[in-house]
């Protein structure tokens, strides 16, 4: 029933892109997004498309599981879409009842499409080739700058990561009570509103119940450890930079100065 | 009148990298009255087979009759399928949710559409056939100790009135006590009403001492089904796919290579010292 939805969604595979440090992955997507915003013109996008394809490429995760993160955003893109085509004041191509569609609005809306689609692209290379506790311990090393202000980054990673941990859990759980609901006749799919909103209680509960006792057992595991948060904690698999994390470094330094560098001359 | 799996196969994940085969070509027969054990090792596919008895899970392939009619069929009554046919999961008594423990059991028998003054009497007989105390009707189920939850949710499940009980590891994280008054109780309750009675485990000490059939499930499918007798005669298959005969059945071989001529197809401790007695004279 539930086991449907996905939520991190790791790919497990060998390959170049996956065994980069994730603080490498993290940066390149960021610095990617940035990149698609930048400039406005055709060659741009040919750039970046190109750069994307190569990484995908060399991903070795098949292309359907990335566009698979599409169907999330085909709402808001249709949107944008719409919006842009219909209401850009600007020469018209085409009139027809009381909409028009003009030459400006026909190239934001195209303009705008591409770029949310290489951005949902770009960000699920990412979550598909690293694994969520990977990507927590990244961001906390790229974060760790912050402590000078009293920001509390490894607690804020920690709490993440649990997080993306007990999603899975909670989700079985889920779908563990419901079915032993339905199996005592209960009936979560008919009738109106108010009466499906109060046949979610036998469901709730217990759920809310298993939720807080796993957070207590974890609670005493830590402390029985001797958790006691990221002051002079260590870690057995420290993130260090390899060669080819210097080498994708500098593929994504080259693609942004040939980004940036089309962008100004045409 | 009987549940009849036909070829039944189910896949989990199909069409994707992580694609499983959790019960592969499954044909069963359980009649009424029967009290049956579902032996196998975790992963076997032992608690995907008992959801498909009552409809939770549909299978990918192959069909269940329940008296006669197919029930992947349109119009068939799910509910009533599933008042017939009573499935306790594992950790029952993480289900239960009602403030006290008299209106969680009402829970099963309100959903049938019952009138409340059957309800009340249902759920009533349901907790005195459990054998809970009348001193714990009215109190939260949170309070009650883990063996007292567990009779509670499986008496929320007897409310409804099946004719088949299927109940999931209904011992797992009992102390011995505990686990021993649970399959007790099991035993005395097919015993009064003529319930059938599958009972799933990894254990079959568990098992072996009160059912009268034993389905060994490996890898998806059915290993072997027959008597407890006769499915422990086998115990070094078992042994190769990590499930054991009862520990008596060790004895009686042990004793019989040591040269006492005993007959090895003990399965209870009872059985085992009244055949040892008779060899010693």
């Amino acid at each position: 029933m539930l086991r449907d939805i996905t939520l991190g969604q790791y790919y497990q595979t060998e390959s170049v892109v996956h065994k980069l440090d994730p603080r490498v992955k993290l940066g390149g997507t960021l610095l990617y997004i940035i990149s698609l915003f930048l400039f406005e013109n055709i060659w741009g996008y040919l750039v970046a498309g190109l750069f994307l394809a190569l990484v995908v490429k060399l991903s070795k995760v098949p292309f359907r599981f990335m566009v698979r993160g599409m169907k999330t955003i085909v709402f808001l893109l249709l949107i944008t879409v719409v919006f842009n085509l219909f209401l850009t004041p600007g020469e018209v191509l085409i009139s027809f009842w009381k909409l028009k569609i003009t030459k400006e609005g026909l190239w934001i809306a195209i303009s705008m499409a591409i770029r949310l689609s290489m951005l949902i692209i770009g960000s699920s290379v990412m979550t598909l080739t690293t694994t969520p506790n990977n990507l927590t311990d990244g961001m906390e090393k790229m974060m760790s700058p912050l402590k000078v202000f009293k920001v509390p980054v490894h607690e804020v990673a920690m709490m993440m990561s649990i997080a993306l941990r007990f999603i899975p859990i909670l989700l079985e759980e889920t779908d563990k009570i419901m079915k032993a609901q339905i199996a005592r006749g209960a009936d979560f799919e008919s009738g109106n509103l108010l009466k499906r909103a109060k046949a979610l209680v036998p469901l709730l509960v217990p759920l809310f119940i298993s939720a807080f006792r796993r957070a207590n057992d974890l609670a005493m595991a830590m402390e029985a450890r001797c958790y006691r948060g990221g002051e002079g904690r260590t870690k057995m698999k420290p993130l260090v930079y390899k060669r080819e994390d210097k080498l994708a470094y500098l593929v994504i330094a080259g693609y942004l100065v040939v980004k940036i560098a089309i962008g100004i001359v045409l | 009148m009987a549940i009849i799996l036909d070829h039944i196969s189910y896949i989990y994940e199909k069409d994707t990298p992580m694609e499983h085969r959790a019960l592969d070509d499954i044909c069963l027969t359980i009649p009424d009255g029967q009290f049956i054990g579902i032996i196998g090792h975790t992963g076997s596919g032992k608690s995907t087979l008992v959801q498909h008895l009552n409809g939770l899970m549909e299978a990918s392939e192959g069909h269940v009759y329940y008296n006669g009619e197919d029930i992947y069929d349109k119009d068939y009554d799910m509910k009533k399928l599933r008042s017939n046919v009573g499935l306790v999961f594992q950790y029952p008594e993480h289900q239960l949710f009602e403030i006290d423990v008299f209106t969680d059991v009402c829970f099963g028998p309100k959903n049938l559409g019952l009138e409340k003054k059957e309800v009340e009497l249902r759920a009533y007989e349901a907790l005195k056939q459990v054998g809970l105390p009348d001193e714990y009707f009215y109190q939260s189920p949170f309070e009650l100790s883990g063996g007292q939850k567990r009779r509670v949710a499986i008496a929320g499940v007897m409310a409804m009135k099946p004719k088949v009980l299927i109940l999931d590891e209904p011992t797992a994280g009992l102390d011995p006590k505990g686990r021993e008054e649970i399959l007790d109780m099991i035993k005395r309750l097919q015993k009064e009403t003529g319930l059938t009675v599958i009972l799933v485990s990894h254990s079959m000490d568990d098992v072996a001492e009160y059912v009268d059939r034993i389905i060994v499930m490996n890898k998806g499918r059915v290993m072997y089904d027959d008597t407890p007798k006769e499915v422990f005669k086998n115990y070094k298959e078992l042994e190769e796919v990590g499930l054991s005969a009862p520990q008596v059945t060790y004895i009686m071989h042990a004793l019989k290579d040591k040269g006492l001529n005993v007959n090895t197809t003990a399965t209870t401790i009872e059985e085992a010292a009244e055949e040892i007695w008779k060899k010693l004279g």
